[in-house]
């Protein structure tokens, strides 16, 4: 008993130890690279943008593989990020200089505020189950597209101006900073992020869902997504577990938006940035990566943010390529037949090891 | 059966991120000094692109390692490739003209075109993988958003930039972006002081897409002209993206308000929708429009009747006379079967624009990207050109172009000059 214990508690570990041990080996990797001058430009401009996609798909993942609810408003919640953490950070340009400190904040503010409207949002649509919630994340994830396409924002010597209607009706003094335009999107973020933050949020992101998970809250959302009738008949909190999971993975979406934001110059919400299409592409991360499979969902969101990237030489053919990549992989990954043929496979290794072994023992 | 499934795509992630690393040797080097020494594997992707540039690879058996590598950015999928694919073609046809002619001052172009699906992050992708390549002058972005994301990365590399069609103020912010459109707030100036001036009408209506950074931005600056103009804006009426089917709404409204011109600083998709919906109504106005409006009578089908006395302003119409449009037209028609629009003329123009300042400085590949940078920066102020849209195009410093619009109006079904 105590041996088996034992046992299941190194194979957890050693579980976290390859997921954390992965990405910290890339990372140095790719530190290396940097440093003795071996990285290509194209995969510099990559690094920043690839711990935003891991993060997103590991961050939904706690929602659709964890809690076992399909959400597909995953990118309205890293929209709010954006956008709050960038007017943060625009407006505090002159105020705090120290960079580190005011990105911090801004991930900070930009993560809280995802987190409380995941929240609010999560309080009557959690009500719903299975395709309806599906339906009304993904309208909220239109709306909140929708709202901050209507906001224009400025900011002058008299402090900030509101306006929904267009940037004239500000009224601002000559000289002043336009925060948010629009439809035309956010601009001006000081470019705090790089690799090395990505990579830390990442770390954390992993270090939130991972613990999650294996505490005493996780095994309790667990149990509502396996059974939700059991789970309440054993006195499990159904709305509180539910809220929790879902506002958790909307701060670390929040979060993510906020490293996004600060890498570009420029940050527009449509339907293929913080709309729909965004959040229908974190999710085939998840789901190609394997739904729960913390792990398998950083490396789909890695591996299909590359493809489409390193096969520019293509030219027009790699966005064909890169659809039958998913094709691929899909069907690599959940066809039965494949399942049946990879278990296959491993069963011969196995056995072949087991007859080493026993060679060996004669 | 997960382990190994998940060591299988451990290691397929390593070796990408290794391509990654190891595919592009020297080809910062390369980037930096600008010299072309570039080594094996990316001179192979140069070459293997060959199909953009016949010409250029043609010269390269002469043996001269130095050439300028002229990279472009633009959307050729999605939903604006329009434009990205006119401007990537008449990049092509201004490149294998010069280079048949024996090159800027002797040097053949090199000439890469990369897709930004008109996505701010997939530029800035677009533009790292043209720095691999070695590019040392960039033409783009073609379209406004992805533009300004760019633009703020080749002020840290200190690159030459020229958008043949950004138009947006933002775009230019920098001192090594120049623009060869006319920037919208020029556009917006430009039609009020137009229609004021010519006393084209006293009660005006206006209908804009605001969810467009081209639209808006000729809009904003139209009505903040119009206050010194002695006509009246009536109505004011906008429409999104989303919002683009129906404008019988807006056109009921510019009509209540008596409105006698109604102005149109919308693409042609939009503008020939609006003129079918106005004759349904009955309701005919004047309709004066921007750049944008170029291509109204290829719209597939729609009846070009309606279009019969709209005034447009625009640098370029595919039937001018000159010979130097006509010349151009025939071989792109030629080349890829379709009319040009104002776009494939602004890339067209936009080479020959960085040939004038290459002579005008002297500048060569050797200087490396800053040094060219600062060399054309400075020579931009000094040229002056005459091109497919416009004669005498002057630059200031800011990156703004200045060229005077000309009035069209379209009479019997072709563009002829207004008055």
């Amino acid at each position: 008993m105590e041996d088996a214990k034992k046992k299941k508690m190194t194979a957890y570990t050693k579980q976290m130890i390859i997921t954390y041990g992965m990405v910290i080996a890339v990372y140095i990797i790719c530190e290396i690279c940097m440093h003795t001058g071996h990285m290509s430009n194209q995969m510099k401009g990559l690094l920043v943008p690839l711990c935003y996609y891991a993060i997103m798909a590991v961050s939904l993942n706690l929602t659709v593989g964890i809690l076992g609810e399909l959400s597909l408003g995953h990118a309205g919640f890293s929209c709010i990020g954006v956008f709050v953490g960038a007017v943060f950070s625009i407006c505090m340009k002159d105020v705090i200089t120290v960079s580190y400190l005011r990105f911090f904040l801004a991930i900070l503010l930009g993560a809280l505020a995802a987190g409380v409207i995941g929240f609010l949002i999560g309080i009557p649509v959690l009500r719903l189950r299975g395709d309806y919630l599906a339906i009304v994340t993904l309208a909220f994830c239109e709306i909140i597209k929708n709202v901050v396409n209507i906001i224009y924002l400025g900011k002058d010597s008299n402090g900030l101006h509101f306006s929904t209607k267009d940037m004239m009706s500000l009224g601002m003094e000559e000289g002043a900073v336009e925060i948010v335009k629009g439809p035309q999107g956010i601009s001006g973020m000081p470019s705090d992020a790089n690799f090395t933050i990505g990579i830390l949020l990442l770390l954390i992101t992993l270090f939130v869902v991972l613990n999650l998970i294996h505490s005493r809250d996780g095994r309790a959302i667990m149990a509502i997504r396996d059974n939700l009738i059991a789970a309440e008949s054993v006195g499990i909190n159904i709305t509180k577990y539910k809220l929790m999971a879902f506002s958790i993975s909307a701060a670390l979406a929040g979060a993510a938006g906020v490293l996004y934001a600060h890498n570009f110059s420029i940050v527009k919400a449509t339907t293929n940035n913080f709309g729909y299409n965004m959040s229908i592409m974190i999710l085939v991360f998840v789901v190609l990566g394997g739904i729960g499979n913390i792990r398998g969902s950083i490396i789909a969101a890695v591996i299909l943010t590359l493809v489409p990237e390193l096969l520019r030489g293509l030219q027009q053919y790699r966005l064909l390529i890169y659809s039958v990549v998913l094709i691929g992989m899909m069907l690599l990954n959940w066809s039965p037949k494949a399942i049946e043929w990879k278990e296959g496979i491993v069963t011969k290794l196995k056995r072949g090891r087991n007859k080493q072994v026993e060679k060996q023992a004669d | 059966m997960k382990k190994l499934l998940s060591m299988i795509l451990i290691a397929a992630m390593s070796l990408s991120l290794l391509t990654g690393c190891g595919g592009n040797d020297g080809s910062v080097d390369g980037a930096e000094t600008g010299t072309g020494s570039v080594d094996g594997s990316t001179s192979d992707a140069g070459t293997s692109d060959a199909g953009t540039s016949d010409a250029g690879s043609a010269s390269n058996a002469g043996g001269s390692s130095e050439v300028w590598k002229i990279g472009g950015i633009g959307p050729t999928t999605g939903g604006a490739s329009v434009y990205g694919i006119a401007v990537q073609n008449g990049i092509q046809i201004a490149v294998d003209e010069i280079n048949a002619a024996g090159g800027i001052n002797g040097v053949q172009i090199e000439y890469k075109f990369e897709d930004d699906e008109h996505n701010e992050e997939k530029g800035v992708n677009a533009y790292n993988a043209l720095k691999d390549w070695g590019m040392n002058i960039l033409i783009g972005n073609v379209t406004s958003a992805p533009c300004v994301a760019v633009a703020a990365e080749t002020a840290k590399d200190n690159m030459y930039q020229l958008t043949p069609s950004a138009s947006s103020p933002d775009c230019a912010k920098n001192a090594n972006v120049f623009q060869v459109c006319f920037s919208d707030p020029n556009q917006g100036i430009g039609s009020a002081q137009y229609i004021g001036g010519n006393a084209l009408a006293s009660k005006i209506a206006v209908i804009y897409n605001s969810s467009d950074v081209y639209s808006s931005g000729i809009y904003e600056r139209f009505k903040s002209e119009a206050a010194n103009q002695p006509f009246e804006i009536v109505a004011e009426t906008s429409f999104t993206d989303d919002s683009n089917s129906d404008f019988t709404v807006q056109l009921q409204q510019a009509k209540d308000a008596g409105a006698e011109l109604v102005f149109l600083p919308i693409y042609a998709k939009e503008a020939a929708l609006i003129l079918t919906q106005a004759d349904a109504m009955g309701y005919q106005p004047m309709f004066f429009g921007c750049d944008g409006l170029d291509g109204v009578l290829a719209i597939e089908g729609f009846n070009t009747d309606l279009a019969e006395g709209v005034v447009l302003l625009t640098p370029f119409v595919a039937d001018a006379e000159d010979e130097k449009t006509q010349a151009f037209v025939s071989t792109y028609v030629e080349r890829y079967g379709e009319i040009p629009n104002q776009f494939a003329a602004d890339a067209y123009d936009a080479v020959y624009v960085i040939k004038a300042a290459i002579e005008q400085s002297g500048a060569t590949p050797a200087d490396g990207v800053s040094g060219i940078c600062d060399k054309l920066s400075a020579a931009m102020t000094q040229i002056t050109i005459d091109g497919l849209t416009g004669s005498g195009m002057t630059w200031v410093e800011t990156g703004e172009v200045s060229k005077d619009p000309r009035a069209m109006v379209i009479e019997n079904g072709v563009y002829t000059n207004f008055q």
